[in-house]
């Protein structure tokens, strides 16, 4: 199948999700289920990359400042900006790409298989709108909470390894974290947390969806959604800050 | 009642189904039997609109399925219950709730209603005590039998079933077969059973179509069809060396070399 084939079914499946729902409560039920599965468990992960990647950028700023010049609370700007422009939308969605693309693909593609989606279908459930609408929408939901919680402890990650290795003084990192701060990079932080998350969602969706085969093809399934996924949203990175900035 | 006119379809350019028709008549188990790549499978996702046909018609009681629109088709499938040869119970449900999914979805009756009604279908598959149980903590009858009692949940028009006895040991296929059987005639179901289990045709087969190389080489009952005389359906019907042994008996019988009093009815039983 070759790329265009693949776009044109990945665009139609997009158009089809869109049908009225057969019963409201169990969408949104079915809605609420993938938030908690996108969004609660994909929390211990981000707190952990989150104040581990702020306390390795403190870290490696304090290292490279060596200018006797510049005041060492301007570790705590490049920390916040680093941290609130790429770190937390673009690294957190790579490592949730893999995640819960993965999980989506899987699952899809298991239901695929195990002819779940057929009993859908012969129902007169659309599947698309019943099984892919809600991850996207759940994915667009809490992905960019995430990507917040995931912005604040990427800071308290590098003020904690910035202060207790002595770099700085508590005071000194929290003077460097007000000063020109500028409100704008949150919104475009944002910004590509919704665009990732979408594509996260919906890529992994595709990829599951359209599963032919057995247990195998699940696996490259899984495979291809999460290197398509890192692809595009390294691409869509660039755009928008080409773009935004 | 489904009736099929000079259905075809095909994948590929490679003709699967080529010009069937078929009439499947209420409150009957009506058969298609054939061996692997006859198109058996994709004749009846074909009738249940997992595949679209290249050409010809399938009503639903008069109604066009082929030309209906996506919310037409919606309607109509609510009277269409499906056993899956994998059973397709879906995971993470237990069996109440894989039971309850279909009421969930399409009815506004409250907990208690449902619940009822689940117990019932559970009931009618002669399953008790396994509400809570996932599919994975049963065996393999069990989800056969959960998946009937999801697929009749909604009192269907019509019951699809894609190789019932698949993976199942002799006398839970029995079971199953009966309970199909029951089923068929208790709520006068049309139903379609795509099987090549030749116990299965031999105790529900009402009407049984036999499809070879996508074409419907021959079409009669289970009372009928020990005595064909078509080549490819005995190759077929007389593969497993129980009904060989029973075919040579009959043409021994039919030579008068074996003063046998017994009939093929007798002989099967």
């Amino acid at each position: 199948m070759n790329i265009f084939t693949e776009l044109g079914r990945y665009i139609l499946m997009l158009k089809d999700m869109f049908s009225k729902p057969e019963n409201m409560r169990m969408y949104w039920k079915e809605f609420m289920h993938q938030c908690v599965e996108i969004g609660i468990r994909s929390l211990g992960i981000v707190i952990i990359i989150s104040v581990f990647m702020g306390a390795v950028s403190a870290l490696q700023t304090a290292y490279q400042l060596v200018s006797p010049l510049i005041p060492l609370s301007t570790i705590a700007q490049i920390v916040r900006d680093t941290v609130i422009l790429e770190f937390s939308p673009t690294l957190v969605c790579i490592v949730l790409a893999g995640v819960v693309g993965s999980k989506i693909a899987g699952e899809l593609g298991n239901m695929r298989v195990s002819e779940q989606i057929d009993a859908l279908e012969i129902m007169g459930i659309n599947t698309k709108t019943y099984l892919i609408l809600p991850k996207i929408l759940a994915a667009m939901l809490t992905i960019p909470m995430l990507v917040i919680v995931s912005a604040v402890l990427g800071i308290l990650g590098g003020k904690l390894a910035a202060v207790a290795t002595g770099i700085v003084s508590t005071s000194q990192f929290d003077k460097g974290l007000f000063q020109y701060f500028k409100p704008y990079n949150v919104f475009f932080a944002l910004v590509k947390a919704y665009s990732f998350s979408f594509i996260i969602a919906s890529i992994s969706s595709f990829y599951g969806y359209y599963v032919n085969g057995g247990a195998l093809e699940i696996g490259r399934a899984s495979t291809k959604s999460v290197v398509v996924s890192c692809v595009l949203i390294l691409l869509t990175d660039y755009v928008l800050s080409s773009i935004l900035l | 009642m489904i009736e099929v006119k000079a259905l075809k379809k095909g994948f590929d350019g490679k003709s699967v189904i080529s010009g069937v028709d078929a009439v499947f008549e209420p409150g009957k188990c009506n058969l298609i039997i054939g061996s692997s790549g006859s198109g058996k499978t994709v004749l009846m996702k074909c009738l249940v609109g997992l595949f679209e046909p290249d050409s010809g018609e399938i009503l639903y009681d008069g109604q066009n399925f082929t030309t209906m629109n996506e919310e037409e088709r919606k309607l109509l499938r609510r009277q269409i219950g499906m056993l899956f040869q994998g059973s397709a119970l879906f995971d993470s449900m237990t069996v109440e709730q894989n039971i309850m999914f279909p009421l969930d979805m399409f009815t506004e009756d409250d907990f208690t209603a449902k619940l009822k009604r689940v117990n019932e279908v559970l009931d009618r598959v002669n399953m008790k005590d396994v509400n809570n149980k996932f599919p994975a903590e049963i065996s393999g009858g069990m989800k056969k039998r959960v998946g009937i009692a999801r697929a009749i949940v909604l009192n269907p028009k019509y019951l699809f079933c894609d190789e019932p006895n698949s993976g199942l040991d002799p006398l839970t296929s029995i079971l199953i077969d009966k309970l199909i059987k029951e089923i068929t005639i208790e709520y006068n179901i049309t139903t379609v059973v795509n099987t090549h289990d030749m116990n299965s045709v031999m105790e529900t087969g009402d009407h049984i179509i036999y499809m070879y190389q996508g074409l419907k080489e021959w079409e009669g009952s289970n009372k009928e069809i020990i005595f064909s005389k078509n080549k490819l359906l005995n190759d077929f019907i007389f593969a497993s060396e129980f009904l060989q042994d029973a075919k040579d008996m009959r043409q021994l019988e039919m030579k008068g070399k074996i003063d046998n009093n017994r009939n093929m009815d007798e002989l099967m039983k």
